[in-house]
């Protein structure tokens, strides 16, 4: 009884803050209700007993990506009212835009159907948390059915942040930069030279 | 039936809430002290005094300080964005308590002994830059602005060494839980066999709780006091709370992940008569002097060392330090299972 | 090479890092220099300039013959004196007021002072709650003379060989 109430409330809430993040006039907000709604996520993941996954989910969505849509978010500048200016003018657009979408998902939904594989998957035994924990089943499907799938998600990736460094960097030249290692591999020796020097006389540098 | 298994639902309740008072008390006791021990041990280190005045030995000054914060005025900035700013101190206060949910005392000693504990501890301390962030945003002030913006990219930077640090351990543990991590060291605590591991997460610890060296989201010479210049009263007092208690924390999860948590240094006569709670406690305030002592230490860095520190140098060198301890685990069949 | 080597070992072994951490260390469990303020204080030079004072010579009598040298000379022109001859015919002040807000504690007056009468005593603890208690007038001034009589002679005593 206790699980079902913590169930809909975090549906709830997650609900809520999913349309939330659509109705939200100000993008820094929608973004907040967007962590929010990954939160709830994570705590529906907790109920099923897969504290593994709701704690990947906070780290990695949570704790990284949505930083830096809310860093990208609060960079900009929006004008509401310059926002607002058109929206008479293209609402007949956006609508149909909105129609066309609709529709097609009607389309695609209407036949769906479950396949027959559905009812023995979701019928497999799920071990018993004593036995082995959601951690530990999580890996040993990953690293073995789907190592391949893995790696390669994992390349796509690396090839992502490639490709986002290509895309940046620029070589300048005539650029100074600093070299930390020279700098602190200077010594006394190098840097100080000690002179007596005579009265009246000077010394030549 | 049903009304017995309200009543007992109820005292379940009870039960949970006696242990989260009897955990969040003495922790917001511990960060009154800790900010008396600070002023105390940066006097040392600078052959001044401290505070001496209010109480034995000035002992009630975070009382005194804290009462003067709390009769002050709040003010919010016009400009801000007051829902937000007022949930940013709030939240930041809020992350650092949840988190000693899952932190064991001694054996046992544990409000909630899931399994994924360290994920949950990392979980939380990635998510204390979102306090940061909106109070940032929220005050409508440059300077607020800008510490946040620093804050964001420093914490975001280093959780990536605390990752793998965190990976090192699990791998020499085999289990996530807190108090499995703990039980592993019976034998040799970790940080002998990672020493540099250990000692990059000490770093990485400084940097995530925007500690000096690393302060710079808060550089007052550069930006005024960060992303709370605009915060006063309880909102202020409620960073400070949360700040100070993360600090408590990362120096817990260095005694638990490195120090071996509640264990006695020998499993000895003398030593482990003394309970584990209190060697808990020492090894945390330990770790929180060595906080202490670095602040009186060392100077401020530039950013964008700060940046390659940890890009070009805890990053690699943690990410090799995974390879060759999974290696060496795989090769002498240590490995656990 | 060796050099490199050695540079290298330093700087992974955070040599330069743990040495002024032992730095730090070694002062922490020095004997701290703080004075306790308000319970210790530290010396004062005899030629301490505090807060003025006005004398009286051993038979109670007034140094002060309002010659008004020190008036002249006051950079911030904090002092204000007004005389008339007294019922036996000497010379003195009517009224003799400081402002303490504009006084600068450069001790011209003192050095001015043919009589020693004005000077400026080793108090410096003489914070006021409100600003109209550092108008200091004449009465005040003597006052401050009958209190800090001692000390000032003994300061003044002290600093006699080097003027």
């Amino acid at each position: 009884m206790l699980a079902a109430i913590v169930f809909y409330v975090f549906a709830a809430i997650l609900v809520a803050s999913a349309a939330m993040v659509i109705v939200a006039r100000n993008p820094v907000h929608s973004v907040l209700f967007l962590i929010l709604c990954f939160f709830n996520a994570a705590g529906l993941f907790v109920l099923m007993g897969a504290e593994f996954l709701a704690m990947i989910l906070v780290v990695v969505y949570v704790g990284a990506v949505a930083v830096l849509f809310l860093f990208v978010v609060m960079m900009l500048d929006v004008d509401f009212v310059k926002l607002r200016e058109g929206f008479a003018r293209y609402l007949p657009v956006g609508a149909a835009v909105g129609l066309v979408l609709a529709a097609e998902l009607v389309f695609v939904l209407a036949p769906w159907a479950f396949s027959a594989s559905v009812p023995e998957a979701i019928s497999v035994p799920i071990p018993d948390p004593g036995e082995i924990h959601n951690t530990k089943a999580i890996g040993l499907v990953l690293y073995t059915d789907y190592a391949y799938l893995f790696q390669a998600a994992g390349l796509v990736l690396l090839v992502a942040m490639v490709g986002a460094i290509v895309l940046t960097l620029r070589d300048r030249e005539g650029v100074k930069r600093q070299s930390i290692a020279r700098q602190v591999a200077r010594t006394r020796g190098q840097g100080v030279e000690t002179v007596s020097v005579k009265s009246r006389e000077g010394v030549d540098v | 039936m049903a009304e017995g298994t309200f009543l007992s639902m109820a005292l379940t309740g009870a039960l949970i809430l006696g242990q989260i008072l009897l955990v969040t008390v003495p922790l917001l006791l511990a960060v009154a002290m800790l900010t008396y021990a600070e002023r105390k041990v940066i006097g040392a280190i600078q052959l001044r005094k401290g505070p001496n005045v209010v109480g034995p030995f000035g002992l009630f000054q975070p009382f005194a300080d804290a009462l003067k914060l709390l009769t002050k005025e709040t003010i919010v900035p016009t400009g801000a964005n007051r829902i937000v700013f007022m949930m940013a101190p709030m939240l930041t206060l809020l992350l650092s308590l949840v988190a000693w949910a899952v932190i064991p005392f001694d054996a046992g000693w544990v409000i909630a002994d899931i399994n994924v504990g360290i994920l949950y501890l990392f979980a939380i301390s990635s998510l204390g830059v979102y306090g940061i962030i909106m109070a940032g945003w929220a005050s409508n002030s440059k300077y607020a602005f800008l510490g946040a913006m620093r804050s964001a990219a420093q914490m975001v930077s280093y959780e990536v060494s605390i990752g793998f640090v965190i990976i090192t351990v699990l791998l020499c543990v085999g289990s996530l839980n807190l108090s499995d991590i703990v039980n592993a060291q019976k034998n040799m605590w970790f940080f002998i066999p990672l020493f540099p591991m250990f000692v990059i997460f000490f770093v990485s610890a400084l940097a995530e709780t925007n500690r000096s060296p690393f302060d710079l989201p808060e550089g007052e010479s550069e930006i005024v006091a960060g992303y709370f210049v605009e915060y006063s009263s309880m909102s202020f007092a409620m960073f400070f709370l949360g700040e100070y208690a993360a600090m408590i924390l990362m120096s817990g999860m260095v005694s638990i992940l490195f120090l071996g948590g509640w264990l006695p240094p020998f499993d000895i006569a003398p030593f482990n008569w003394i309970p584990g709670i209190v060697w808990f406690a020492l090894k945390t305030a330990l770790c929180l002097f060595v906080f202490l002592w670095v602040r009186a230490t060392m100077p401020r860095y530039r950013y964008d060392q700060l940046m390659r520190l940890g890009w070009k140098i805890f990053l690699p060198f943690s990410l090799f330090w995974v390879v060759a301890t999974a290696g060496v685990l795989m090769a002498t069949g240590w490995i656990p299972r | 090479m060796a050099g490199n080597i050695n540079q290298g070992a330093k700087a992974l072994l955070l040599s330069e890092l743990v040495s002024g951490m032992a730095l730090t260390l070694k002062y922490f469990f020095k004997p701290k220099v703080t004075l306790n303020y308000p319970y210790e204080k530290g010396p004062i030079s005899p030629r301490f300039r505090g807060e003025h004072a006005l004398r009286r010579y051993a038979s109670g009598e007034e140094r002060c013959i309002a010659c008004k040298l020190c008036e002249a000379v006051c950079p911030a022109q904090a002092i204000t004196i007004e005389a008339e001859p007294r019922a036996d015919g000497s010379r003195r002040t009517t009224r003799y007021d400081i402002d303490m807000t504009k006084c600068i504690y450069c001790g011209f007056c003192q050095e001015a002072c043919p009589v020693d009468a004005i000077v400026e005593g080793p108090n410096f603890e003489f914070s006021t709650e409100t600003r109209e208690e550092l108008m200091y007038n004449k009465d005040k001034l003597l006052s401050n003379g009958d209190r800090w009589e001692t000390e000032i002679a003994h300061s003044l005593a002290a600093d006699a060989p080097y003027r």
